[in-house]
């Protein structure tokens, strides 16, 4: 039905998918959690806070189960490549993450004032450290990342994880923290009551414009210091996924795609003008219409990002022709065309009951309300 | 090369991550069916005491859940972190269902386990019912597609070699999901499961009955995870030797290695009950048999052979002479000489690839193997016999307790006596630690008697690793250890903290040992 290039073009698209759908749906529990211990001064404020993403947690969450899964599926190259290269990186992530589901679920479940206020900042902590680790991680695929493969094409990284803390990758971490800070603080806006909705508005607020100036920052420096990565022999689209069959150049910037197609100068705009829309509505009190357009503001950076890099996925500073590129990091015809369909089948039914989960539990969750309930929830 | 000590430390993290995932999963999957039955129960007659029990289990469930979807994390992630060459060699087949758990059964088990906790005051009570179920089928369709994954790793089907890409790629996808050794784990493991979720409710009530502490809560708990648990039971222990027969079928170093069976005996072979196998003397020391026995469970027939290790070893040895070629062929097609001839030379030998790079352990070159490398090579294709045959037999013998307990328990609920019965309250007690004993020496047999595969036949766990140093792994291991460990220490106190409230955790006013609570308003004000 598809060939084996318009296939990968459309994995592509996918991976861009799961990813945002992880941005914006589990995107607005992490920033919620970051802000948990300055928002919530009480024990039912912070329950508030907690209880507003309690139902939906969880199932946000498998987005980025899944996107790992799919890089698995369709990318088996740049899981293996980009997951064992920045090894520490992603058990940081791990480590952290760790302490959400069960800092969720055990928090309430003991009277202790130490035990909460522990667990409180354990969620804080364990949603702030995935969000600086994926900003960075991304950071540095824009500057290449030192990994070759050897006889037997196993991948091999000769970085170190402290490498990976340059000053452009924390602009890029600080930025994805400050990006779903604003998610989350939009969400709390929209959805909790009593003090924390005002404390949430006042944040909204400030951090819409600090993500802008992020944002313009990392556009400076990549306009001005970071070399770019071209590939300087035909492409291929149909061949056999062998990245090694390339040849790949550094060149002065990453902007040839601009040059070529100048909308994406549009969207490079966007991402710092959406933030600052973002916090325009939550001062006017429209928290509703802030969350739409905080989550646009979430896609459009990380369409932005994957834009810039396009094709490349993962280019390598060491080896420049192992670079993994969407043409020859793929899997096979056949994988990419079954997860396709299971794609087509099941997100649209994810979608579907995920939207009538959220409209079943739509309520501002108030203070009265968790006294009222003590027992039933987190 | 990579170290033995990467490979060795690399082995141990994933067996200890893996094994303590697998702590959490077969509660989930049984509890949720039991969660679903006693809501049924409820939304059918309308007695509340159902109502309640559906929420009083589900809270342990609760407990339990949180550390099964943590620890689950790091399954999904640590294919790449630490088995990089085995997630490019395979991940075109084996990600395939890995993702597919994800968009297919994860989403479906997370999302409405969310509204199964949240939901009671705001779904109707048919739609709270259908979250329950949606909860059990979910976690019950995901252990399907892990189990088509790992059935992959035993049993590797409907792949091809692809040596421009130096990978497995998929050529059938129905052979990938209809592969009989999945389905029949599949079936074992849920089974599993459901026996581990009806001695986790069956014990607790035995507990609240020695106690005489809401009797009636106990006894209804009681009586649905007898029935449950007694069906479940049986459906392990036939599947369970449906599942050997399939090993025999495919994996007859593991089935060998499982039954100490050193010599090919003549048909039919007898069943080594207990015994002490040695590996170097290749003999089973004071070994108790019975005849016949072996011989029907592994071939269903009185006149098949079952092939033992020292005639596998032979086989492996003349295969791994193939793999040699296969290697320096394989060389020769990805450095510049892709030539007709060697492209239909190295066809001939592909299937035996994996067995040249078994040899990698011994000479990274593979093609300058000495006799006495291909020998010792060949004999590495045994797992270790004595932990195989040793942690079969207990699984086994833990199963049959169960059967035993389940009877019983059965027997004395239709008779109405269980609550007068203590000396079985104590029995169903004593068991509780049993169904976890046997889910974590079956993963160990399933997966110890795969070494030294990674994918049965085609990758040899030595080679599969990401390039890592052994400092890495010690200070990730000593990670994982640490937080586990603490996360275990505060799941258990949890869980005693609940089970000993009982129903009363509810908060509704009609269980024992509730004290009208007098609201104290204190603000805790956080600095």
């Amino acid at each position: 039905m598809f060939d084996y290039e318009s296939l990968r073009l459309i994995w592509w698209l996918l991976v861009g998918i799961l990813l945002i759908g992880f941005a914006v749906t589990d995107g607005f529990d992490i920033g919620a959690a970051i802000l948990l211990p300055f928002l919530g001064k009480t024990d039912t404020e912070r329950r508030v806070i907690i209880n507003t993403v309690g139902p939906h947690w969880d199932g946000n969450q498998v987005w980025f189960i899944t996107a790992g899964g799919a890089l698995f599926a369709a990318w088996p190259r740049v899981y293996a490549t980009a997951f064992s290269g920045f090894y520490w990186a992603m058990l940081l992530v791990l480590f952290a993450l760790f302490f959400r589901p069960i800092g969720f679920e055990y928090r309430s479940k003991s009277d202790s004032a130490r035990w909460r206020n522990n667990w409180d900042w354990g969620l804080c902590l364990g949603s702030f450290v995935p969000a600086l680790v994926f900003g960075i991680a991304f950071g540095n695929l824009f500057l290449g990342v030192p990994f070759y493969f050897d006889e037997l094409t196993r991948p091999i990284y000769t970085g170190s994880f402290f490498a990976l803390l340059n000053p452009f990758a924390l602009i890029c971490g600080l930025a994805s923290v400050a990006m779903l800070a604003l998610h989350g603080a939009i969400w709390l806006q929209m959805r909790a009551g009593g003090d924390v909705e005002a404390r949430a508005q006042h944040y909204a607020n400030r951090i819409g414009p600090a993500l802008s100036t992020l944002m313009l920052l990392a556009g400076i420096v990549m306009l001005t210091v970071v070399e770019g990565y071209s590939i300087t022999s035909e492409v291929v689209g149909d061949a056999s996924s062998n990245p090694l069959n390339k040849q790949v150049a550094r060149v002065e910037n990453w902007f040839a795609n601009y040059e070529q197609y100048p909308l994406l100068w549009a969207l490079a705009a966007a991402s710092l003008i959406l933030p600052l829309g973002v916090s325009l509505l939550a001062k006017a009190n429209r928290p509703g219409w802030g969350f739409v357009v905080s989550s646009l503001n979430i896609s459009v950076i990380i369409l932005l990002a994957g834009s810039t890099l396009f094709p490349f996925v993962m280019p390598s500073s060491s080896d420049l022709a192992s670079s993994l590129t969407l043409w020859d990091a793929t899997s096979s015809k056949l994988t990419l065309e079954i997860m396709f369909w299971v794609a087509m089948v099941f997100v649209p039914i994810i979608l579907c009951y995920t939207a009538w989960g959220y409209y079943k539990m739509w309520r501002r969750i108030e203070p009265e309300f968790i006294e009222q309930n003590s027992v039933s929830n987190y | 090369m990579v170290s033995e000590t990467v490979v060795e430390l690399s082995r141990w993290q994933f067996a200890l991550t893996a094994m303590y995932h697998f702590l959490f999963v077969p509660l989930t999957l049984g509890l949720s069916f039991l969660l679903a039955i006693m809501e049924s129960v409820y939304v059918m007659t309308n007695k509340q005491v159902y109502k309640d029990m559906t929420r009083f289990w589900g809270k342990l469930f609760g407990i339990n859940f949180a550390l099964g979807v943590t620890t689950g994390l790091t399954m999904e992630f640590q294919f790449g972190t630490n088995w990089a060459y085995y997630s490019h060699y395979v991940g075109d087949v084996f990600g395939a269902p890995l993702a597919i758990e994800g968009l297919v059964a994860f989403f479906l088990e997370s999302t409405f386990v969310g509204l199964f906790f949240f939901g009671w005051d705001r779904l109707s009570k048919v739609q709270h019912l259908t979250t329950t179920w949606l909860v059990a089928i979910g976690s019950n369709f995901s252990a399907l597609w892990i189990l088509i994954a790992n059935g992959w790793m035993q049993n590797p089907v409907g792949s091809y070699f692809n040596f421009e890409t130096m990978r497995m790629e998929m050529d059938s996808f129905a052979e990938v999901i209809f592969n009989p050794v999945a389905q029949v784990k599949f079936v074992h493991t849920v089974s599993a499961g459901y026996v581990t979720g009806a001695i986790f409710v069956l014990a607790i009530s035995a507990y609240y009955l020695l106690k005489n502490k809401d009797t009636d809560f106990a006894r209804r708990s009681f009586a649905i995870a007898s029935a449950f648990g007694l069906a479940s039971v049986i459906s392990v222990i036939i599947l369970g030797d449906e599942s050997g027969y399939e090993v025999g079928e495919v994996q007859k170093v593991k089935l060998a290695a499982m039954e100490a069976e050193w010599d090919t005996h003549e048909a039919p072979a007898p069943f080594t009950l207990v015994g002490l196998p040695n590996q170097e003397t290749q003999e089973t020391e004071y070994a108790v048999k019975i005849p016949y026995v072996l011989g029907l469970i592994a071939t269903r027939s009185l006149d098949e052979e079952v092939l033992g290790i020292k005639d596998l070893v032979e086989r492996a040895e003349a295969r791994m002479r193939n793999g040699i070629v296969a290697y320096e062929l394989l060389l020769k097609l990805r450095n510049g000489e892709d030539t007709p001839e060697n492209r239909s030379a190295f066809m001939a030998v592909q299937n035996d690839l994996g067995y040249g790079l078994l040899l990698k352990r011994f000479t990274p070159d593979v093609v300058d193997a000495t006799e006495e490398q291909i020998k010792a090579a060949a004999m590495d294709t045994i797992p270790g016999v004595a932990p195989m045959f040793w942690t079969f037999r207990v699984m086994v013998a833990c199963g049959f307790t169960m059967l035993l307990l389940f009877t019983l328990a059965f027997y004395f609920t239709a008779k109405r006596k269980e609550h007068k019965t203590r000396w079985l309250q104590k029995f169903a007690l004593l068991c509780l630690p049993l169904p976890w004993i046997a889910s974590e020496t079956g993963w160990f047999v399933a997966e110890f008697g795969r070494q030294p595969w990674a994918i049965g036949e085609i990758l040899p766990t030595y080679v599969a690793t990401s390039h890592l140093s052994e400092s890495d792994l010690w200070l990730s291991i000593f990670g994982f250890v640490g937080l586990y460990t603490a996360f275990m220490v505060i799941e258990i106190y949890l869980m005693l903290k609940y089970v000993r409230k009982g129903p009363s955790a509810l908060g509704t006013g009609r269980y024992d040992n509730e004290v009208a609570k007098e609201k104290t308003e204190e603000v805790v004000q956080y600095v």
